[in-house]
């Protein structure tokens, strides 16, 4: 299995505050990897490094072998990586629709003289846009409310909703920040099969939890954090018994079964 | 057909007035509608208006050439100037843009050329129904054409969240880059078109009171949809006219205006949704034909 | 010459410090920038002309009078317009645009009920006389405006840095949020900085109206555009940087009015805080205004 995402001795500070150090995995291609850690461990610092949000202090992000360094976020989004956030970030005012399409931008190849002119080439790839984003909105199971406006949309539908926003963007790899946060188990459930299906349709899948039975139960592999550096890497059973990582969930335990 | 003819010379001035101030509230729309609160377009007009004034008077240069200058001009300096500014965001925009404004205003007051503060007279009055039409229809049309693709959405997305928007591959310092610029060259070619039927333009029609004109014609008609700021604009040049017996405190309406609509109709006037809310459920249309 | 222009541009710069005050007190509190100030001040001085020429008040109770009705004015704004904003949640753009809708208002009311002719304050109630050391004329009236801002300001910084309302301000103005889960009556403090606020913008108001004796409907607009100016050169929300901006710029504008050219010295003063603005946004002092709840 090839590598997707390879960080290198990564590193990041705030002023006198190191927040990473020397964190060191890969990432392969297809199947699902997972980051879990306490709270403040640095998870989504990762992601916001990965995405180009942050620049690292020390280290580097190669994806497909391209080092990510001094990238903006949207060159980055364009070579294949697509992100969720915690605290989910879709477009209120738009419609499940219009929030899909807009995570086809880049795909859209279209220039002004063609908006302005209606030409086909314009008329055809938005119709394709419209068909992929009632696609992907029925990967999802959500189709059904495409015209709804966002914010009118449960918890759980938001989170996949951004899933669909996200796939959007045809990326490579997935990172999912927090996916199943705030919800019950119920919906924790229907979410673990739809990032499933999403694996099995040959996405690679990043994703950061607390929840520590919903990530033994779905990823291949995982990395643990802590304090901002990686104490553990290898697959659930080796995570399972691994004694550092036991210690930094003692005490967290009970939270993150119930997470 | 006397009495059209009484009409039109009476109100051909309004009418003008009606059309460069919907390109006006449109410019602004522009910038609004990525989340961009640009105090600049006032001055932007005047630059606009000086120049196409002084191309006129000084070199005769034709009409078409005066109005592209007007459109052109203004675009260089906004390139100029958005770089740094379009870093800004929020109030810091809005104060930028007004700081700027007020450096052009004191500029063109201060200068020679412009006549300073008597401003220019003289000005022929080149600009005809049609050219004003035509250019506003020009200006909606694009506009319609872009709200309803992939740059439309793009631009709302910016507004909604900036950070969500790049992380959909959105270049958004150059989308913000267009916009801008976009808004001034609009609101550059209104000054020009203006300047050629008022016979007279001095700088204190281009300053902060004019700049909250135009917002306020935004804001009080709705930025959800192009016809707001039309019906805005609209509303607001033709209230002078309707309230003359306020005297001095025309100007109070104004305010006013802008108080109300802020507090009790924050969507504007023109608000699809509040209007749809009185028949049936929330729900959006797709966007793309 | 130069001593002269030195007590001009005090004199003009504690102005414009205590306006400052009041904007950046707004902003700091109650994270509005609040474009009616510059109204305000305005009224501050008609509100004073008119009780000095209806009530032949003196001049001391005049101010007094003229903050009392500004900072009341202030205080109703916040109430009926900034109060349910911020129930609302509105982003930070409306208030702004509300309140340049107040100034407009305010500034069409003032001249429809006054005119747009300039007033004077009656020559009787201004401080007469004049202390001469050496080759320096000293107004009494310059050394007043001088006296009765700094007493104004100093009293404001005592109240923030030593009192126990100083410190609940300066609490909300980190995070509304947490001062309101410590039990400060948030909502409360900012009725109060409303009122302080624009009591001090009609004082800086009334100054500036005896300092040119002058006073139009439209003197508030310059006034606000250099309140900006000043704030932004200080810092948003900086205290110590309105005060310190507000005699740079007093300074700047008195002597490059006096040794550049005197029109386009206030171009001048803007291109420098575009300039500024650009490079660091957060003005020479202050520290980037970032809420942290």
């Amino acid at each position: 299995m090839s590598m997707l995402l390879s960080i290198q001795n990564l590193g990041k500070s705030f002023g006198g505050l190191h927040v990473l150090q020397d964190v060191n995995f890969e990432v392969p291609a297809g199947g699902i990897f997972g980051l879990i850690g306490p709270n403040g461990a640095g998870k989504t610092t990762v992601f916001n490094l990965v995405t180009g949000l942050l620049q690292p202090s020390a280290g580097s992000v190669h994806y497909q072998g391209r080092d990510l360094a001094g990238l903006a976020p949207h060159r980055i989004t364009r070579l294949g990586i697509a992100r969720t956030f915690q605290n989910i970030r879709i477009f209120k005012e738009m419609s499940l629709l219009e929030n899909v399409m807009v995570g086809m931008h880049e795909h859209l190849t279209y220039g002004p003289l063609d908006i302005l002119l209606n030409r086909r080439a314009c008329r055809e790839a938005e119709q394709k846009a419209l068909e992929r984003a009632h696609e992907l909105l029925t990967w999802v199971r959500l189709d059904h409310k495409a015209h709804m406006e966002a914010d009118n949309l449960s918890y759980g539908d938001q989170r996949k909703l951004e899933f669909a926003r996200a796939l959007a963007t045809e990326p490579k790899l997935l990172l999912l920040d927090e996916p199943v946060a705030g919800m019950n188990p119920a919906e924790k459930e229907e979410l673990m099969e739809e990032i499933c299906n999403i694996r099995d349709r040959g996405y690679g899948i990043f994703l950061i939890e607390h929840d520590m039975r919903f990530v033994m139960g779905l990823c291949d592999r995982i990395a643990v954090l802590n304090f901002g550096k990686i104490i553990a890497e290898g697959t659930p059973d080796e995570i399972r018994a691994h004694p550092e990582v036991i210690e930094a969930y003692l005490g967290s335990e009970e939270e993150g079964e119930t997470a | 057909m006397e009495w059209l003819d009484t009409f039109w010379s009476t109100y051909n001035t309004l009418i003008y007035t009606l059309g460069v101030h919907a390109l006006l509230a449109l410019s602004i729309w522009l910038t609004l509608s990525c989340g961009l609160l640009s105090m600049a377009n006032a001055a932007f007009m005047g630059i606009g208006a000086y120049v196409a004034a002084l191309l006129t008077l000084h070199f005769e240069t034709p009409f078409p050439l005066v109005l592209a200058a007007a459109a052109l001009v203004p675009a260089i300096v906004a390139l100029i100037i958005a770089i740094p500014v379009l870093r800004l965001s929020g109030v810091y925009l809005a104060m930028a843009t007004l700081a700027f404004g007020e450096v052009v205003r004191i500029v063109i007051l201060n200068l020679d050329i412009t006549g300073g503060p008597e401003g220019l007279n003289g000005i022929p009055q080149s600009t005809q129904g049609w050219h004003i039409a035509l250019i506003l229809a020009a200006t909606i049309y694009g506009l319609f054409r872009m709200k309803r693709s992939r740059v439309g959405r793009a631009l709302e997305a910016i507004r909604e969240d900036e950070v969500a928007a790049r992380l959909m591959g959105i270049d958004v310092d150059r989308h913000k880059l267009f916009v801008f610029t976009l808004g001034a060259v609009i609101a550059g070619i209104a000054g020009g078109l203006n300047a050629h039927f008022t016979f007279f333009i001095s700088p204190r029609e281009y300053g902060f009171e004019n700049a909250v004109d135009i917002l306020t014609m935004a804001v009080l008609g709705g930025t959800g949809t192009l016809i707001g700021p039309m019906l805005g604009s609209s509303i607001l040049t033709l209230l002078p006219e309707l309230l003359r017996f306020l005297n001095d405190y025309r100007g109070a309406v104004n305010g006013l205006i802008l108080i109300l609509v802020v507090l009790f109709l924050p969507k504007g006037l023109w608000d699809p949704q509040r209007f749809k809310g009185w028949f049936r459920p929330q729900t959006r249309e797709g966007g793309v034909q | 010459m130069l001593e002269q222009q030195l007590i001009n541009a005090l004199t003009l710069g504690c102005v414009y410090a205590l306006f400052a005050l009041g904007f950046t007190l707004v902003f700091g509190v109650l994270e509005v920038i609040n474009l009616s100030h510059g109204a305000v001040f305005m009224a501050g001085s008609y509100a004073a002309l008119s009780v000095v020429e209806k009530l032949n008040t003196p001049l001391w109770l005049a101010i007094l009078i003229a903050m009392l009705i500004c900072g009341l004015f202030g205080l109703l704004v916040d109430v009926l317009i900034l109060k349910p904003l911020r129930a609302r949640n509105a982003p930070h753009l409306i208030p702004m645009i509300a309140t340049i809708g107040v100034g407009i208002f305010l500034t069409n009311v003032a001249q429809g009920l006054f005119g747009a002719e300039i007033r004077r304050f009656p020559e009787e109630v201004l401080p007469a006389g004049e202390f001469v050391i050496g080759e320096v004329h000293l107004r009494a009236l310059e050394l007043a405006i001088v006296a009765i801002a700094f007493v104004l300001m100093a009293v404001l910084f005592v109240i923030l840095k030593r009192t126990q309302l100083g410190r609940a301000l300066r609490a909300i103005a980190e995070s509304p949020k947490a001062a309101y889960l410590l039990g400060i009556n948030v909502e409360g403090l900012f009725h109060l900085t409303s009122f302080v606020a624009a009591a001090l913008g009609g004082a800086a108001g009334v100054l500036i109206g005896l300092n040119f004796n002058a006073i139009t409907p439209f003197m508030g607009q310059p006034i606000l555009h250099k309140g900006i100016a000043v704030i932004i050169l200080g810092g948003m929300g900086d205290i110590r940087g309105a005060l310190i901006g507000g005699l740079f710029l007093g300074f700047a504008e008195v002597f490059s009015k006096g040794y550049l050219s005197s029109q386009m010295g206030d171009a001048i003063a803007f291109g420098l805080l575009f300039l500024i603005l650009l490079v660091r946004p957060s003005g020479l002092f202050g520290r980037v205004l970032e809420r942290k709840a």
